[in-house]
């Protein structure tokens, strides 16, 4: 699905990314851990293909694809979801029209027919049940006014209309009371499919209570230092990243 | 109103699609002003003596008075001088039916998606279409005078209607209101005139479709709209110019009268030729508009979407002279490459309880400078007068501006007026936002775009709505990217 290798990135003069491997099957669900400033967010980022990130070295082969010389909005119709850690707010604009004309528009790319909207509101309907929100989401502005919560709920109800093949979930769990976590690692569990793979950016432990990974990766200074099955998260929990970082060093 | 998809693709390839000519004979003066020429212009028009006389004193004032200076604005000087005061399509002595209008003059207005054959128009719009200095065609006529209202081109109300012409004419701007105002009633060839009666609610909308064709000259249209009491009236007007390297004037005048309890709703798409993207040519659309709320609980509401015009200067306004009389300004205007927009408007709370509102989105482009310049006046006598101000501006871009200069002048302690402002650029995280979900960037700032200027265009009747999001679609090519 996913192959990263010795990826190189920078903003400007820093340098964030520096050598960065990874190997992601279909169906697989990935942890990717770090303290602050590891280059998480980054790596989303840099997936996503936002501006701003300068790739100086290695690549990223997604399905066959040279991931990095697509736009950005040729990668999300080929099945790349990012879900931002700061959603964005775009006032007037329906939260409905953006959200149907992002399906039509992965719809076109995939070769099935556009869903009108009736069609188009019949299947958000049974998703927005899954994510607990009310059908008055629909008819608000994108993120406008939104909770913390609401907004990351807002996310997962994209995912689970655009079906991707590679979701990419940045801090998803950042800023959620315990009820709103379960609720987004409900409706991320319910999309875990053979097809489908999962990165989770995360901070913190908590969030695989809740969505059990096949792989955790601890990425610190650029580099992923150490790659586990989900054990690694809970050392790192008790231990702290400089236990991770300190072994680093001595090998 | 939910945001119907168009293929923005196609509209956003298009660059401005009213430019043609229409090759037709016409009846032009030769450029220049003096009084024989007013009276050549008045005599045309068969116009009573009144009128003329009122032109003249107008001509006459307008000698004392110089050009304003104080708009946000930069403009090669005007020579009056170089101007024709008429233009007019020959073997047109006002034709008393379709069948009588020069076909070219009814292909002109199909190809600019005006139909004027009534049979062929669907939703019941009555239109009244001018052509250069005159009216060419005003369509249900009858059906409209089955109801009382009176929707004509101005040169036949000064002619069948004189008492309510000289009633109300000059009577919201008078002929000594400011240069451009003063010009015009001097000068003004046609326009519409709507008069609906006490207690009738005009059966359908109103528009007006105004189309400068002819080179040289300038367009001087007047407009007077009176709702007696009780009454209501829409009333829509649409302008295209054709592409010329030189700049042409366009001075009109709007006066509009709301009796008691009467309510008028003016709505405007102004989509005059811009300009290219240097800068050469388009129109300087110097207009006067306003409105007089003159019976209590009148209401008089301004919608305006203004993506034309090289240079719009104009501030559509409301008096409020009745007690709990209300105003309202809903306006979206864009300055995209060299365009420049100075626009806002005026509330002047005169009567007790009367209540304004004002929500302007300027967008700026390329080299587009916008302004936003309004008054809120509040006289003593507005005991209970209330104000809401929302300014809204949004860049595109490094290299346009936006500019905004709310004028206020509270002289009654219990007013309670609002002012809200805030600018913004499209952001980079709105338009990656988008384009992550798979939306092309163009359609991404389209959506934006429309989503910033939704609460205005929710106010225009739904034709006019899809009408102004094409535009704007159209307005912005190349702006971002």
């Amino acid at each position: 699905m996913l192959s990263i290798r010795d990826l190189h990135a920078r903003i400007g003069d820093r340098k964030i990314l520096k050598g960065l491997d990874l190997e992601i099957r279909a169906g697989e669900v990935h942890a990717i851990m770090g303290p602050n400033g590891s280059g998480k967010s980054t790596l989303a980022s840099v997936l996503a293909g936002r501006e701003g990130y300068e790739v100086t070295q290695g690549s990223v082969e997604y399905l066959g694809m040279d991931l990095l010389a697509m736009e950005p909005e040729d990668r999300a119709r080929a099945g790349v979801f990012l879900a931002f850690q700061y959603p964005v707010e775009i006032p007037g604009v329906n939260n409905a029209y953006l959200l149907k004309a992002a399906l039509n528009a992965v719809r076109r790319q995939r070769g099935e027919t556009e869903l009108d909207a009736f069609e188009f509101l019949a299947m958000v309907r049974d998703k927005m049940k899954l994510m607990q929100m009310d059908e008055s989401f629909l008819n608000r502005g994108v993120n406008e006014g939104f909770s913390g919560g609401e907004k990351k709920r807002n996310e997962i109800l994209q995912m689970a209309v655009l079906e991707p093949k590679l979701a990419l979930l940045d801090e998803t769990d950042s800023g959620l009371d315990i009820d709103a976590l379960r609720v987004v690692a409900a409706g991320v569990n319910s999309l875990r499919a053979p097809d489908r793979s999962i990165v989770l950016v995360t901070h913190y432990q908590r969030l695989l209570d809740y969505i059990e990974p096949d792989r955790v990766h601890v990425l610190s200074d650029g580099r992923i230092l150490r790659s586990g099955d989900k054990s690694l998260a809970f050392e790192l929990e008790k231990r702290g990243y400089d236990w991770v970082r300190q072994e680093a060093r001595v090998a | 109103m939910s945001v119907p998809q168009h293929d923005l693709d196609a509209l956003v390839a298009q660059k401005y699609r009213h430019g043609f000519v229409t090759d037709i004979e016409s009846d032009t003066l030769p450029p220049g002003l003096d009084e024989d020429v007013i009276r050549l212009v008045s005599r045309k028009k068969g116009e009573p003596q009144f009128m003329l006389d009122w032109r003249l004193r107008a001509y006459r004032h307008w000698l004392t008075m110089h050009e304003p200076d104080w708009a946000h604005l930069r403009s090669a000087p005007i020579d009056y001088q170089a101007i024709s005061y008429y233009s007019a399509p020959k073997k047109q002595d006002g034709p008393k039916s379709l069948d009588e209008v020069d076909p070219k003059l009814l292909a002109t207005y199909e190809k600019l998606g005006v139909p004027l054959h009534e049979r062929a128009r669907l939703a019941g719009v009555a239109v009244d279409a001018v052509f250069d200095s005159v009216s060419v065609a005003t369509t249900f006529k009858d059906k409209l005078a089955k109801a009382g209202v009176i929707f004509c081109p101005f040169s036949d109300a000064v002619r069948d209607h004189p008492a309510l012409v000289e009633q109300y004419l000059g009577s919201v701007v008078p002929y000594t209101d400011n240069f451009f105002a003063t010009l015009n009633s001097a000068v003004f060839t046609d326009g519409s005139f709507v008069y609906v009666p006490k207690g009738v609610r005009c059966p359908m909308e109103l528009s007006t479709y105004f189309r400068i064709n002819a080179a040289n000259t300038g367009q001087f249209e007047r407009t007077l709209i009176i709702a007696d009491e009780g009454s209501y009236v829409s009333y829509l007007e649409g302008c295209t110019a054709p592409m010329r390297d030189e700049n042409q004037l366009h001075a009109a005048v709007v006066e509009l009268v709301a009796q008691a309890d009467a309510q008028i709703k003016y709505s405007t798409v102004q989509n005059w030729y811009p300009g290219d993207e240097n800068g050469i040519g388009g129109i300087y659309n110097f207009v006067t508009k306003r409105g007089d709320c003159r019976g209590p609980r009148s209401r008089i509401s301004w919608t305006q979407v203004e993506t034309g015009s090289a240079i719009t200067w104009k501030y559509p306004s409301c008096v409020l002279t009745g007690d709990d009389s209300v105003g309202e300004f809903y306006s979206v205007a864009l300055a995209n490459h060299y365009q420049q927009a100075d626009t806002g408007t005026k509330m002047i709370h005169v009567g007790r309880n009367t209540r304004s509102t004002i929500v302007s989105k300027g967008i700026s482009a390329g080299h587009g400078q916008n302004t936003y310049r309004g008054l809120v006046k509040i006289l003593p006598s507005a005991e209970g007068a209330r104000n809401h101000t929302q300014c809204d501006s949004l860049l595109m871009g490094d290299s346009c501006g936006a500019h905004t200069f709310p004028y206020m002048e509270i002289r009654n302690p219990g007013a309670v007026v609002e002012h809200e402002a805030t600018t913004s650029k499209i952001a980079d995280d709105q338009l990656f936002y988008c384009r992550s979900r798979g939306i092309s960037e163009e359609d991404a700032v389209n959506m934006i775009v429309n989503g910033f200027c939704k609460a205005v265009f929710k106010e225009l009747p739904m034709e006019f709505a899809v009408e102004a999001q094409n535009l704007l679609s159209v307005s912005l090519e190349g702006a971002v990217g």
